[in-house]
C-alpha cells in the first residue's frame, strides 16, 4: 500500500477578521468591537488523504472554502485546529506571476520567479530555453515586464511555473489564461504531469476541466465536504445543488411603460404524453411548449427557441421562420409546440431560451433560461453530442 | 525541438518519492523549533541571494545615477551636520577631523535604520508573495538585511576616499573592532526588525512608531555630538560626581551607542591626535560589545520564535 502524498487531518480554519488595522480605530471602537470583527469557520473538520499520482479537483461555490483549503495544503495558511502532512516537493500555482517585478526584465523575472518556486540557478539555466519557448515571447524576454501585455505576462508566468519540477502541484484557477492555443498547451502539459505520475490538486469552476482531468473530486460547501469521490458523481451532485438555486424568470413583472406587442407567458418542457419533464436519457423525445400572448392582434409573428448547456454553449437553435412554418395571425394567446423526437445530448443540464419577434426587426420579448431539462447518460464521454460509436479493432 | 527535449529531462516521479510525510505549518515548539527554522532558511539560501539582488536592482532601476544615490543621502547628512553642528554650534573647532567623525557614526546608523525600517515594512510590502507562495517568511526581513549590508560596504568607499583626502589613516589594531561591532549591529537590528515586521502585519501603526522611535534613538546615540558631553551632564566629573550617574550607565547600555563608539575608535583617526584624545572612548569596548552580542543573540532567538509563531497568520491578516 502506498503512503499518501497529502494527508489532511481534521482541519478547521476559523477566520476572525478585524476591520480595523490601526491603533486609533481600535481604540475609538473599543466598546463596539464585536460589530467590527468578522468571525466564521472557513473550513470545518476536513479530513482526507491524497494517494500518489492522483489528480484531485476541489469544486464548490464562491466562498465554499476551496481556496482556503488549497492554501492550507500549500502551507500558506496555518489551520486553526487539526494538521496537514505532506511529502515531496510542492509547487503552488495560486497566482501567476505573484513574484514578478515590473521593473525587472523578463529574463530576470524568470530566474527570480523560478527560485521563488524552488528551482536552483543551475536548473533554471537548464530549463530557460524551454521556458521561453513555451511562453512564445522570445523577442521580448529582455524587455521589462511592466511593458508586457497581460497575456504575455501570464504566459511567461505559467511557463515558469510548469517547468518547476514538483511532485505535488497545487493549481488555483490558473488554467484559464491566454488564448486558445496556449490553453491547449497548458492542458497538454498538465496531462504530461499526470503521465509522469505527479500528484495534482486543483481548484476550478470549470466542471468540464474536472471531468476531463481529474480522477477524484471533492465538493465543498460552507467549509464542509459534501461529497468526495468519482468526478462524475461529484459533478452530478454539484449540478443538483445548483439546480435548486435556479429559478425560472418567466412571468417577471412586465414594465407597463414598455408594453410589448407580444409576450412569452410560459415555457414548459414535457414528454410527449404531456407529463412534466426534468430528466431524460440521451435520445429521449422532448416537447417544448412556448405560450405567447399579444395585446393587440398581430398579422405576423415568429417564435424561436435555443438550447444551451450550463456553460452557456449554444447547442441548438431554431425559429418558426427558419423552419418555414406559417403561424398565421396572433389573436390573444397561443401556444407553439416544438416536438423534438430525439435529443441526442450528452450528460448535463440544458437551458431553454425562448423569444418572440416580428419576421424582421428587434425581438419583442425574450426569456433567457426559461426552462431546463437534464440528461443523465450511462456512458462516459466528452463533448455535447451523444453519439454511440461501436468501437472495435479492425485489422487487414 | 527544445521544449520536447527538456521535458524529457524532467525526472519521472511516479509517486516513488522516498521522502516521508511531514507535518506542515504545525505550531512550532518554542525552543526546539529554532533549529528547524534555521535549516529551512538554509535550504532557501539561493532564493535569499536572489531576493537581495532584486532589492538592490529594483531600488535604483531607471535612475541615471543608479547606485550613486546610495551615497547621496549619507553625504547630504554629512554636509548638513557638518555645517549645523560642526560650524554653527562649534563642535568642528573642538573635535579634529569632524567630518570623518560624523561619517563613521552615520555609517553605522544608516545601516541600523536601513535594517530596522526596511524589515518593519518587509512583510506588508510583499503581501502579494506572502499570500500566494510559500517559503520561509524570514527571507523577507533577511533580504532587507542583505541589501542593507551591501549598501553599507558601498558607503565605506566614501570613507576610504576621506582617508585619501585627509591623509590620516586609522590604526590597524583598532580596526579589528569593526567586524565585532558590525556583527552586533546586524544581529541586534535584525532581531528588532523581525519583531517589528511581524507586529506591523497585525497593527499598521508600527511603521509610524518605528519612524518616530528611530528619530529619538538617533539623538540618544553619540553620532553628531560627542559622548563626553553626556558624561559631564549626567555623571559629572571625577571631582564633582552627580547623583544621576546611573542615567549615564543607562545611556551607555544602548547597544547602538557601543557600536558607534567602536566605529569611532576604529575608523576615526582624529581620536589618535592629541586634541582628539579627549573624545576617544577609553572603556573596554571589547567586553562591552561581547555583552551586547550575547544580549542581541538572545533577542534574535526570541524574535525569531515570535516571528515563527506569528507567520501562520500573515496570509490571512494581509
Amino acid at each position: 500500500m502506498t503512503e499518501p502524498v497529502i494527508r489532511v487531518h481534521d482541519v478547521s480554519k476559523f477566520f476572525s477578521l478585524h476591520k480595523h488595522k490601526s491603533l486609533k480605530e481600535r481604540l475609538v471602537n473599543r466598546g463596539r468591537d464585536t460589530a467590527y470583527v468578522d468571525e466564521f469557520w472557513a473550513l470545518k473538520d476536513i479530513t482526507f488523504d491524497v494517494e500518489p499520482s492522483t489528480t484531485l479537483g476541489l469544486i464548490g461555490h464562491n466562498g465554499s472554502g476551496k481556496s482556503t483549503l488549497l492554501k492550507i495544503i500549500g502551507g500558506i495558511l496555518a489551520p486553526s485546529t487539526g494538521y496537514t502532512e505532506r511529502r515531496g516537493r510542492l509547487a503552488a500555482l495560486l497566482e501567476l506571476g505573484a513574484g514578478f517585478h515590473g521593473d525587472l526584465s523578463g529574463r530576470e523575472n524568470v530566474y527570480l520567479n523560478a527560485s521563488i518556486l524552488g528551482l536552483t540557478r543551475a536548473q533554471t539555466d537548464q530549463y530557460f530555453d524551454a521556458i521561453v519557448d513555451f511562453s512564445g515571447i522570445e523577442e521580448f524576454i529582455d524587455t521589462q515586464v511592466k511593458f508586457y501585455s497581460s497575456g504575455m505576462y501570464v504566459r511567461l508566468a505559467f511557463a515558469v511555473a510548469i517547468h518547476v519540477d514538483p511532485e505535488v502541484l497545487l493549481i488555483d484557477e490558473v488554467l484559464a489564461v491566454g488564448d486558445e492555443p496556449f490553453q491547449r498547451k497548458c492542458l497538454e502539459k498538465i496531462r504530461d504531469f499526470q503521465r509522469e505520475g505527479r500528484t495534482i490538486v486543483m481548484v476550478t469552476h470549470g466542471l468540464d476541466q474536472v471531468r476531463q482531468l481529474c480522477d477524484r473530486a471533492i465538493l465543498l460547501e460552507h467549509g464542509k465536504i459534501l461529497i468526495d469521490g468519482d468526478p462524475i458523481d461529484v459533478i452530478r451532485t454539484f449540478r443538483e445543488k445548483y439546480e435548486q438555486d435556479f429559478s425560472s424568470n418567466v412571468g417577471e413583472a412586465a414594465d407597463p411603460e414598455k408594453a410589448r406587442p407580444a409576450e412569452i407567458v410560459s415555457v414548459t418542457v414535457t414528454s410527449p404524453d404531456g407529463s412534466a419533464l426534468r430528466r431524460i436519457d440521451p435520445g429521449d423525445p422532448v416537447t417544448i411548449d412556448v405560450k405567447v400572448s399579444a395585446r393587440h392582434p398581430l398579422p405576423e409573428w415568429t417564435v424561436g427557441i435555443a438550447i444551451a448547456n450550463q456553460f452557456e454553449n449554444h447547442v441548438y437553435g431554431v425559429n418558426t421562420q427558419m423552419a418555414k412554418v406559417d403561424l398565421g395571425p396572433l389573436n390573444g394567446t397561443s401556444t407553439v409546440r416544438f416536438a423534438i423526437p430525439e435529443v441526442p445530448l450528452a450528460e448535463g443540464q440544458y437551458f431553454i431560451t425562448a423569444a418572440v419577434h416580428p419576421p424582421r426587426g428587434a425581438e419583442w420579448h425574450r426569456v433567457d433560461r426559461a426552462a431546463y431539462f437534464k440528461v443523465y447518460s450511462p456512458a462516459n464521454q466528452d463533448g455535447v453530442v451523444y453519439l454511440r460509436p461501436e468501437i472495435e479493432v479492425v485489422t487487414g | 525541438m527544445a521544449t520536447a527535449d527538456s521535458f524529457q529531462n524532467v525526472p519521472a516521479v511516479d509517486g516513488r518519492s522516498h521522502s516521508h510525510l511531514e507535518r506542515i505549518s504545525a505550531r512550532p515548539a518554542f525552543f526546539s523549533g529554532f533549529g528547524k527554522s534555521i535549516a529551512d532558511i538554509w535550504q532557501f539560501r539561493e532564493l535569499l541571494g536572489n531576493l537581495v539582488s532584486k532589492e538592490l536592482k529594483v531600488r535604483y532601476k531607471e535612475s541615471v545615477l543608479g547606485f550613486m544615490w546610495t551615497l547621496v543621502r549619507p553625504l547630504m547628512q554629512l554636509l548638513v551636520y557638518s555645517v549645523a553642528i560642526g560650524v554653527f554650534l562649534g563642535s568642528g573647532r573642538v573635535i579634529p577631523q569632524f567630518g570623518v567623525y560624523l561619517f563613521t557614526g552615520l555609517l553605522a546608523w544608516t545601516l541600523f535604520t536601513d535594517i530596522v525600517g526596511g524589515c518593519t515594512g518587509s512583510i506588508v510590502g510583499n503581501a502579494g508573495l506572502v499570500k500566494k507562495v510559500y517559503f520561509p517568511r524570514e527571507l523577507f526581513p533577511l533580504s532587507v538585511v542583505g541589501a542593507a549590508v551591501v549598501n553599507f560596504f558601498l558607503q565605506v568607499i566614501v570613507l576610504l576616499g576621506a582617508y585619501l583626502v585627509t591623509g590620516s589613516w586609522p590604526r590597524l589594531s583598532n580596526l579589528l573592532l569593526v567586524p565585532l561591532a558590525l556583527l552586533v549591529l546586524v544581529v541586534f537590528a535584525t532581531a528588532i526588525g523581525m519583531l517589528l515586521g511581524a507586529a506591523n502585519v497585525f497593527l499598521r501603526d508600527v511603521q509610524h512608531l518605528v519612524e518616530i522611535g528611530l528619530l529619538l534613538w538617533f539623538w540618544m546615540t553619540p553620532i553628531v555630538y560627542d559622548w563626553t558631553k553626556v558624561r559631564t551632564e549626567l555623571a559629572g566629573t571625577a571631582d564633582a560626581p552627580k547623583a544621576t550617574a546611573w542615567l549615564f550607565d543607562l545611556y551607555m547600555a544602548n547597544p547602538m551607542a557601543n557600536v558607534v563608539l567602536a566605529f569611532q575608535r576604529a575608523l576615526w583617526p582624529g581620536g589618535l591626535t592629541e586634541k582628539g584624545a579627549a573624545f576617544y572612548y577609553g572603556g573596554n569596548l571589547w567586553l562591552r560589545l561581547l555583552v551586547c552580542l550575547a544580549a542581541s543573540a538572545v533577542l534574535l532567538f526570541v524574535s525569531q520564535r515570535v516571528f515563527a509563531r506569528a507567520q501562520g497568520n500573515f496570509a490571512q491578516e494581509l
